[in-house]
């Protein structure tokens, strides 16, 4: 019997929304902690960081995120580490998290004005309070527009999940799919459940960002 | 476990690589030329007085924006054939990445032209040119100068995007690795050699599209 596309199928795939909200959270979370990281190495005054952070950041942005998903789930287990592809997923969201928005935060560092560090300095103040008291809170406000921009992407990003066959929203949408043959409306429904997640955070970076103009 | 390295049933399968890479740089040279021209009848449609047409615009834009590319593909690949429209995957492909590439370029372009000042406008009228002279060289020719830089990481995120569409078969860079995947079992070795042909398709693309940038773009601003 083929089913349609009704109340209870799309509960179905509203439920698996909750996969895709928590795997972006995990992995804007922990990628973000890593790009903090990538962000201060690529600012840093020893060579070797910098370039190091910059390797980084080329390789991830430039190759497709796919690719870099299927290299974290299968190179995982040839280092010995056997994880389950939820883990093998967020580690490599992460990596690619990492990678963008310390690119995204090494601009908002570099944007605070230099006079802020050289006054730091001249008072006396170390390389952590520096970062942590001055650079850093002025260089957040600059980057949130752009950090929120990618959190849309990260999101958006988390579908790729469902060609390693984890239940998420395009996942489940494709079962759906497959059950009801009404793969217009499915997905239709899938985008339309993407669509009221990520615009309220497209519309608030545009929003943020206009203020911040504002001021110049 | 010790795993041993073997790239050489992955490297012999050259041609096939090679095949695919021309493919992926095919599929992505026709969508980001096709985006392009859609993007901006997109964008003047945007910037147009007329409530509705602008609304239109606003809605596909932002619908396209925020949904993610995957299912756009699934959208057009199995949804289409139940209007009646079947498409093979490589016209699949070309149209969900033409569609994508179009959203885009409607926004960043737009972002060049509100960049123009009004006097230079008024200016190129003063001389007489004729309206389209007017948009071709006042408006977008400095237009997408100005936004050109973001316009090629848009297009180089479209290239690494189109990988995407080997889930519906279209017979691109990915799709290729796939099938080698699934004869060779070496998924390490070819998920690696895939990462380094898109790392050089991305520089390739990168100089190509500064290239371009330079040859058209090198002109007197002041």
């Amino acid at each position: 019997m083929i089913r349609s596309f009704g109340t209870s199928e799309f509960l179905f795939i509203l439920e698996a929304a909750k996969w895709t909200i928590l795997m972006s959270v995990l992995a804007f979370i922990v990628g973000g902690s890593g790009g903090l990281m990538v962000a201060l190495a690529r600012t840093s005054n020893s060579k070797v960081l910098r370039w190091a952070a910059t390797v980084y950041i080329q390789i991830f942005q430039g190759t497709p995120l796919l690719i870099q998903l299927f290299f974290v789930y299968f190179g995982l287990p040839l280092l010995g580490i056997k994880v389950d592809v939820w883990v093998a997923l967020i580690i490599g969201l992460s990596l690619h998290t990492s990678a963008f928005l310390g690119e995204i935060w090494r601009g908002s560092i570099q944007a605070v004005p230099s006079g802020q560090s050289e006054a730091a300095r001249a008072l006396g103040i170390g390389y952590v309070s520096l970062m942590k008291d001055v650079v850093l809170p002025q260089a957040f406000r600059i980057g949130l527009p752009a950090t929120i921009g990618f959190l849309v992407n990260l999101i958006k990003g988390t579908a790729l999940a469902a060609l390693l066959g984890v239940v998420e929203l395009t996942r489940s949408g494709q079962l759906m799919a497959n059950i009801t043959f009404e793969p217009l409306k499915v997905y239709g429904a899938v985008g339309f459940l993407y669509f009221i997640i990520c615009l309220p955070l497209t519309y608030a970076s545009g929003r943020i960002e206009r203020r911040l103009n504002a001021g110049h | 476990m010790q795993h041993t390295f073997d790239f050489a049933p992955v490297l012999d399968a050259w041609p096939a690589l090679l095949q695919g890479a021309l493919q992926t740089l095919k599929i992505s040279g026709i969508s980001m030329a096709l985006g392009l021209c859609l993007g901006i009848i997109f964008m003047l449609m945007r910037m147009s007085p007329v409530k509705a047409v602008s609304a239109v615009a606003l809605a596909y834009i932002e619908v396209i924006r925020n949904t993610p590319f995957l299912v756009q593909v699934f959208f057009i690949f199995f949804g289409m054939p139940s209007l009646g429209i079947t498409l093979t995957a490589e016209q699949a492909a070309i149209l969900a990445m033409t569609l994508n590439c179009a959203a885009y370029s409607a926004e960043i372009v737009r972002g060049g032209v509100e960049s123009i000042r009004k006097g230079q406008i008024e200016a190129g009228r003063a001389l007489g040119l004729h309206t389209f002279d007017v948009y071709r060289y006042i408006i977008f020719r400095p237009a997408i100068r100005a936004v050109y830089p973001a316009l090629c990481s848009q297009f180089i995120l479209m290239m690494l995007n189109s990988s995407l569409v080997a889930s519906v078969s279209a017979e691109e860079l990915t799709y290729v690795g796939q099938s080698i995947d699934a004869e060779t079992f070496r998924s390490f070795e070819v998920y690696f050699v895939l990462g380094v042909i898109y790392l050089a398709l991305s520089q390739f693309f990168s100089i190509v599209l500064q290239l371009i940038g330079k040859a058209y773009f090198s002109y007197p601003t002041k």
